[in-house]
């Protein structure tokens, strides 16, 4: 099959719909908060337009970069153990029957459908010492006594990686799915076990695939701010909550898109850098 | 297509028809309340449930306005809402209720339709405290509520009520407490300052302030939960999970009738009283619905309503109310309270802020 290059206007009008989705659902919201990033804060009330880099100096500080600090490496976390966890997960799902698979397919979408916030609670549960799981270990006599277990940095990381997994999963599958057999055959046939054919062949295979999918849950996982408020100490909160303090209960708004702003910008450099490493990689 | 819209109309239209003399015989207030209506903002909760239940269908039946309650959410984040709703001339509520600073930080921007006094019956018994009147003198803001932030435990875990905030600083109760986690809505600085420094002037400095932070810092070790959503820690309180802390005096008492082990005390530094204000959105439309609604509720007998049903403090004067002495004390205490300090959450809101962010936070 051969793929025509555009030539006239005509050819391009698919890309319209998506195109004036993208400059009204992101460029449009997105300048808007560049904007407000600059406008001068009003202690007293809210905010008028003008241009000063107050917010952003104000933002320039160890006590941020130490909160930002934090929210990159939690991030980074959560993406790292949800591949890992994910990707051998998909790749054995894939082995088995259509039915199983669309069972599991299922029953992960399900969990799609539980906002953050009954996550959260679900777990903060989980995790209590009046009703959490280490009353079952002290019932089967694992434990002396049931100790809470939140609030925790694991708690945290348990949360996020709960809330993550199956959208780790969703990404991974058709990836997965649509991998040459031959290619596992052919690894077996010249003497590699399973697992020396999983790592050799199918992880190297799929790279590229497995970069974009911690991308995407770095990005997801980046924007929690609810999770770690319930399952976590102050020390664990994320800059997103700090952002949300700043727009929702100071009325910060020109701070809280500084924030914003830096944080998108950091994430993007981040985001760069790995795709960069990537392609140098690819091409030795 | 025509004739399947035209029986669609014609089938609704008999369906209101019928629905309409169902209505006329059984319920004519409802009726007459359709034309008019207004949408009220209270706090989400057992608030927003106390007045669904005990307050707005009595409303509506004595006046013949509709009333659609609006969960609004505590903190600043209604008022973020309001103004940025304002601007683009809605009102997600046309009444709503206000703490103080935010009335304070909407009326930089006129937020609030100034209210004619003139309609309310009693105007003159209002605490004057309870009135917020914008700098040259309208009034932005007439007294809905006052609450109590007092200190709370849980019965199981604490047999003996506790008697001061300083509790709050006591090294046995380590990891226990459940505080609220802003400067603005939990005033630690001011129970620091009446506990320790002998009372709230103590902030007027920067000095006083950076004190009070210091003296704050100790009860950190204290701390398991710093709460922004009630709920968080209402949960963990009747649980006994987080078995002290500070919370709001009526929402426990609602919580003790309920039969939940849980007491609530007020120190002997007084506890902390707050207190909401109706404000009326300048994006509103319904200000004669409006006014109604602020007349019924400053009415002498709706707040002795709202202090047996919801357990509130009045905002009108003591002798005008028909609370009988036991009722005054279950909502109120004799012991002087603690009045936030407001000014300073409009004045030096955000380098407080950043000094509570980072002791909390670092």
């Amino acid at each position: 099959m051969r793929r025509e290059a555009p030539k006239s206007f005509a050819d391009y009008t698919p890309l319209l719909f998506p195109g004036v989705m993208l400059v009204v659902f992101f460029v449009v919201p997105f300048s808007t908060m560049i904007a407000v990033s600059f406008f001068k804060r009003n202690p007293a009330g809210f905010y008028t337009p003008d241009f000063v880099i107050d917010n952003y100096a104000r933002f320039l500080t160890t006590f941020f970069a130490g909160v930002l600090g934090f929210s990159l490496m939690l991030a980074v976390l959560v993406a790292v153990c949800c591949v890992s966890i994910a990707f051998p997960f998909t790749y054995l799902l894939t082995k088995r029957s259509r039915r199983v698979q669309t069972l599991w397919l299922v029953g992960l979408l399900s969990v799609l459908s539980l906002s953050e916030v009954i996550i959260g609670f679900a777990w903060s549960t989980l995790f209590s010492q009046t009703a959490g799981i280490t009353n079952l270990f002290v019932a089967l006599g694992l434990m002396d006594k049931p100790v809470a277990l939140l609030p925790t940095f694991g708690a945290v990381l348990a949360g996020m990686i709960y809330q993550a997994l199956p959208y780790t999963i969703l990404v991974l599958y058709p990836a997965l799915v649509r991998l040459d057999p031959t290619l596992l055959e052919a690894a077996r046939t010249l003497g590699a076990s399973p697992v020396k054919a999983f790592f050799n062949v199918v992880t190297p295979a799929l790279r590229n695939t497995i970069v974009a999918t911690l991308i995407m849950v770095f990005v997801f996982a980046l924007g929690s701010y609810l999770l770690p408020q319930i399952l976590g100490r102050p020390r664990h909160w994320t800059l997103s909550v700090l952002i949300t303090d700043q727009a929702i209960y100071q009325s910060n708004m020109p701070f809280a898109a500084a924030m914003a702003v830096f944080l998108v910008l950091i994430s993007l450099a981040l985001v760069g850098l790995t795709l960069l490493v990537g392609r140098r990689e690819n091409a030795l | 297509m025509t004739r399947l819209i035209a029986t669609q109309v014609s089938r609704r239209s008999v369906l209101g028809a019928g629905l309409a003399t169902a209505g006329v015989l059984a319920m004519p207030s409802i009726l007459r309340a359709q034309d008019k209506s207004l949408k009220v903002g209270v706090y989400g909760g057992y608030f927003k449930k106390s007045f669904d239940e005990h307050v707005f269908p009595d409303f509506t039946k004595a006046t013949g306005i509709a009333v659609e309650s609006v969960a609004e959410p505590t903190g600043e984040a209604w008022l973020v809402q309001l103004e940025q709703a304002a601007k683009a001339g809605q009102a997600p509520a046309d009444l709503s209720m206000m703490s103080q600073t935010s009335t304070l930080k909407g009326q930089s921007t006129e937020l609030w339709t100034p209210l004619d006094t003139s309609k309310f019956k009693h105007y003159g018994d209002l605490l004057p405290r309870f009135i917020n009147k914008y700098p040259d003198g309208r009034v932005a803001g007439i007294g809905a509520v006052a609450w109590w932030i007092t200190l709370v435990s849980n019965t199981d875990v604490y047999k003996e009520a506790p008697t001061s905030w300083a509790a709050f600083w006591d090294k046995a109760n380590e990891d226990k407490l459940g505080l609220l986690a802003l400067a603005s809505n939990s005033f630690l600085l001011e129970v620091t300052a009446k506990t320790f420094m002998g009372g709230t002037n103590a902030l007027d400095t920067e000095e006083g302030l950076n004190k009070a932070f210091e003296k704050l810092a100790e009860v950190k070790p204290n701390v398991r939960l710093w709460y922004r959503d009630e709920a968080q820690f209402e949960q963990a309180l009747k649980s006994g999970e987080i078995p002290m802390g500070q919370y709001y005096h009526d929402v426990t008492g609602l919580a003790i009738a309920d039969g939940f082990h849980v007491r609530t005390t007020f120190p002997k530094e007084g506890g902390i009283q707050d207190s909401g204000n109706w404000v009326l959105s300048r994006a509103s439309t319904k200000v004669d619905e409006a006014h109604a609604f602020i007349d019924y509720m400053s009415q002498p007998s709706m707040q002795g309503v709202m202090s047996r049903k919801v357990g509130t403090t009045p905002t009108l004067k003591k002798e005008v109310l028909d609370l009988t002495p036991a009722e005054f004390a279950s909502v109120s205490s004799e012991i002087e309270p603690i009045i936030p300090r407001y000014d300073l959450y409009t004045s030096k809101a955000d380098w407080i802020n950043q000094k509570w962010t980072e002791l909390i936070v670092g």
